[in-house]
């Protein structure tokens, strides 16, 4: 084996037109990025505000970045694959090669779910979670810290494969004997592989910390039962992670041993099995899909009942919903493969519980329409978002149940009724979620508001572009079209094909909408500031911080005693308590240990993935090194001092007069 | 004042030490006589095979719950619970994640012999 092990300048694409000018673009973006941050001198801030911080805050938001970096890309392979199939008709070749629209539809996948789905996912929860538990960080910040940084290693990997090498053409499950080495004998699983294998382990971290966070660091008085309704998601989901994402790690270890060291566990020789694979992934796959969704239903209710001005209804069958959801999501994986050929016994109790999951889920939706019932519904983006979502989601769900029955799976499975059944969930579930979150907490965050009409424009452009790109596919289903082809050689499938592509254009504009209203709304913030910190007249503790929230959240932890924390004092009128006297307050400090950790892992992932034996020494003990020292070095804390604290808790409430 | 508390914690360790000292030594009692149990029943050949291999398997369980309870300090105290809890859950995720994937395996092995 070489220096560079497999690695060669062969390696770049220099044949893909499409490929090297996307990288060219990328790359002089990302020059005029760091001419930027160069004129304004803002490396150092970068460096000692944002990439080492281990402020759960900040940490949020860079989760949101990352996934808004990643939703760009995952669109553009989306758009690229939906114009492929609209060219590639009537014996049309199209302008993707099979080879490199294989690896566009893994990448999409992949990408979506792990890499923008996730992060956004735990983004909004690193934002928000601490503050409306009344918590002034997270049980272990560096850890948070960490978590970030391996899921950013990943992200950076699989963005590496676009132009050295190839990645995964095996779809983004990465079923074997396919992605074993025998038929994938090139780099591109193994970029599956790293990159999922890191930032899943990322993924485990947060799920464990925000855990003990909810357990162990509530407000005094703040009971399990009291804790707001996203809270409850966000642990429900975390529980999931910790249970299901060891399950892929093993699993994707597994497959690591069969392509790197010549192991059976998976191969069609030496009495592997390939159907464990399938098993295993989708026994983490299945409780992930609703480790994506049940925070988005948190997001669903707090804005309800913050737009209606009314306590949520049935908060506590909301609690158990998800805890049933919860559960019964670990028994339900094997509708993934229905067509594997097991007996009509197995089939038969997996296709019953994924019916039975429709029950506590239509109890949540219940209890949103109650909860609007008789209230004033202010029709505000993210409500918006809400709407939309309780109608197409409910449609998603319904050809869920029909999926759920093993004889029409036998019929549908595989097929594009499929995927639009999952976009529907997916999209129409957590994206919308996700971007009802972005809009209700976005003044909390940055305390600026965003542009109104662009957010309806955009929300708009989504829910048509959404009905458009997706409804065609279910009747393409129901005409026998399978997923993942190259071209289209039926010519009764040209025009639902034609329309689902124009849906996806229409969903682009609904994106390029978003980022305008960022820019627009960046640019206007003076004129639309939030200084009262609670915009929304909300109802749990986020909103009584200020907007951005202090560093330290909370200069004194707040008493809680009832579910609507924050609306309870208003009403006591404790609300916006000026204290004489502040104690000193115990922070974290700052540490770049976590960035250096996941260089050195990154490097050793590289490594692994071209087989470069010294490099994934060098960062494998790279990494260790900088832990040891992170380990042996007390000097991790210090104390904000009463009269700092009094300084920034006086502008505040200054502030909240004047407002 | 200061003194007194002191001395007041250090009794109430020493209780908690010794509470702690009498469970473990319990645990390991009943732990001794559980594994005593079947050893004597399969190396004296006084039961039938079957009824042999019965009380092997619930002694073992016997023993499991034993060890949970005194090494481990599983119960239902406002303190223990929600190590109880967490216990029952990963439990239950793994007996299901375990047994369902025999289950799905197997079948489809007898359907392809």
């Amino acid at each position: 084996m070489s220096f560079l092990g497999k690695l060669s300048l062969d390696a770049i694409p220099y044949h893909e037109p499409i490929i090297m000018v996307t990288l060219a673009v990328v790359a002089v973006i990302g020059l005029y990025v760091a001419a930027l941050i160069t004129k304004h001198k803002k490396w150092g801030v970068l460096w000692h505000d944002w990439l080492t911080s281990v402020d759960h805050k900040r940490l949020g938001i860079m989760y949101i970045v990352l996934a808004f970096i990643m939703l760009i890309r995952g669109f553009s392979d989306a758009i690229m694959m939906r114009t492929q199939q609209a060219l590639a008709t009537n014996g049309a070749a199209g302008y993707l090669p099979p080879e490199h629209y294989d690896q566009i539809f893994t990448a999409h996948g992949v990408i979506m779910i792990i890499f923008m789905a996730m992060p956004f996912m735990i983004g909004l929860m690193n934002l928000v979670l601490p503050l409306q538990i009344g918590a002034r960080d997270v049980a272990f910040p560096f850890l948070n810290n960490l978590s970030f940084w391996l899921t950013a290693s990943g992200a950076v990997l699989i963005n590496i494969s676009l132009g050295l090498g190839e990645f995964a053409r095996t779809g983004w499950v990465a079923y074997p004997p396919l992605s074993e080495l025998a038929y994938s004998p090139g780099v591109g699983v193994d970029y599956y592989i790293w990159a999922l294998q890191i930032s899943g382990i990322g993924t485990t971290l947060t799920g464990v910390n925000f855990i003990a966070t909810v357990l162990k660091m509530r407000a005094p008085g703040m009971k399990l039962m009291q804790m707001p309704i996203f809270t409850w998601t966000c642990t429900w989901a975390n529980i999931l992670i910790v249970a299901s994402f060891p399950i892929l790690t093993a699993v994707l270890a597994l497959l690591t041993l069969d392509r790197y060291m010549g192991f059976h566990f998976f191969t069609n020789d030496g009495g592997g099995n390939a159907m464990m694979y399938i098993n295993l992934f989708w026994a983490w796959g299945h409780p992930e899909v609703y480790i994506l969704i049940l925070p988005a239903f948190g997001i669903f209710s707090d804005v309800i009942s913050t737009f209606t001005s009314k306590r949520l209804f049935g908060y506590s069958s909301m609690v158990w919903a998800s805890g049933a959801i919860s559960i019964l999501g670990f028994i339900v994986w094997l509708h993934h493969f229905f067509t594997m050929g097991s007996s009509a016994n197995v089939n038969a109790f997996f296709g019953v519980m994924t019916m039975v999951i429709a029950v506590p889920t239509g109890v949540k939706l219940f209890n949103w329409l109650f909860t609007i019932y008789r209230g004033r519904l202010r029709l505000t983006v993210p409500v918006l978002w809400t709407l939309g979502f309780m109608v197409t989601f409910t449609i998603g769900g319904m050809t869920g149940v029909l999926l759920a029955v093993p004889g029409a799976d036998y019929v549908l499975h595989n097929s594009l009724f499929l995927i639009a059944h999952f976009h529907n969930t997916i999209i129409g579930g957590a994206v919308f979620g996700y971007l009802a979150g972005f809009a209700y907490w976005f003044p909390k965050a940055t305390g600026f508001h965003l542009n109104e009409r662009l957010g309806k424009a955009s929300f708009w452009c989504w829910q048509i572009g959404f009905y458009v790109a997706f409804m065609p596919l279910y009747v393409l289903g129901f005409m026998g079209m399978t997923r993942r082809i190259n071209h289209i050689d039926n010519p009764a499938w040209n025009m639902w094909i034609y329309i689902a592509a124009v849906g996806a254009c229409i969903i682009m504009v609904g994106i390029i909408l978003q980022f305008v209203q960022l820019y627009v709304s960046i640019r206007d913030r003076d004129q639309n500031r939030d200084t009262t910190g609670d915009p929304w007249n909300g109802h749990t503790l986020e909103w009584s911080t200020a907007s951005p929230p202090q560093f330290y959240n909370f200069a004194k932890l707040p008493q809680v005693s009832d579910i609507d924390a924050f609306t309870d004092a208003k009403e006591k009128g404790t609300a916006y308590q000026r204290l004489k006297h502040y104690q000193p307050i115990h922070m974290p400090k700052n540490t770049p240990s976590g960035i250096l950790m996941a260089l050195g892992i990154t490097a050793a992932g590289f490594a692994a993935i071209w087989h470069i034996l010294w490099l994934a020494i060098v960062g494998m003990v790279g990494a260790f090194i900088v832990f040891l020292f992170r380990a042996y070095n007390n000097d991790v804390d210090y104390y904000v001092q009463p009269d700092e604290v009094a300084r920034i808790e006086n502008a505040h409430l200054n502030n909240v007069v004047r407002g | 004042m200061g003194a007194h508390t002191h001395s007041h914690d250090h009794s109430h360790g020493a209780d908690d030490l010794a509470a702690s000292i009498k469970s473990y030594l319990v645990g390991f009692v009943l732990s001794v006589v559980l594994t005593a149990i079947p050893f004597w029943a399969v190396m004296t050949h006084h039961f039938e095979q079957s009824t042999t291999l019965a009380i092997v398997v619930v002694t073992a369980l016997v023993q499991i719950l034993v060890h949970l309870k005194y090494f481990l300090h599983l119960d239902f105290s406002k303190e223990g619970k929600i190590n109880t809890f967490s216990f029952l859950f990963t439990a239950l995720i793994i007996v299901m994640v375990v047994g369902l994937s025999v289950w799905i395996i197997l079948e489809a092995n007898a359907l392809m012999m």
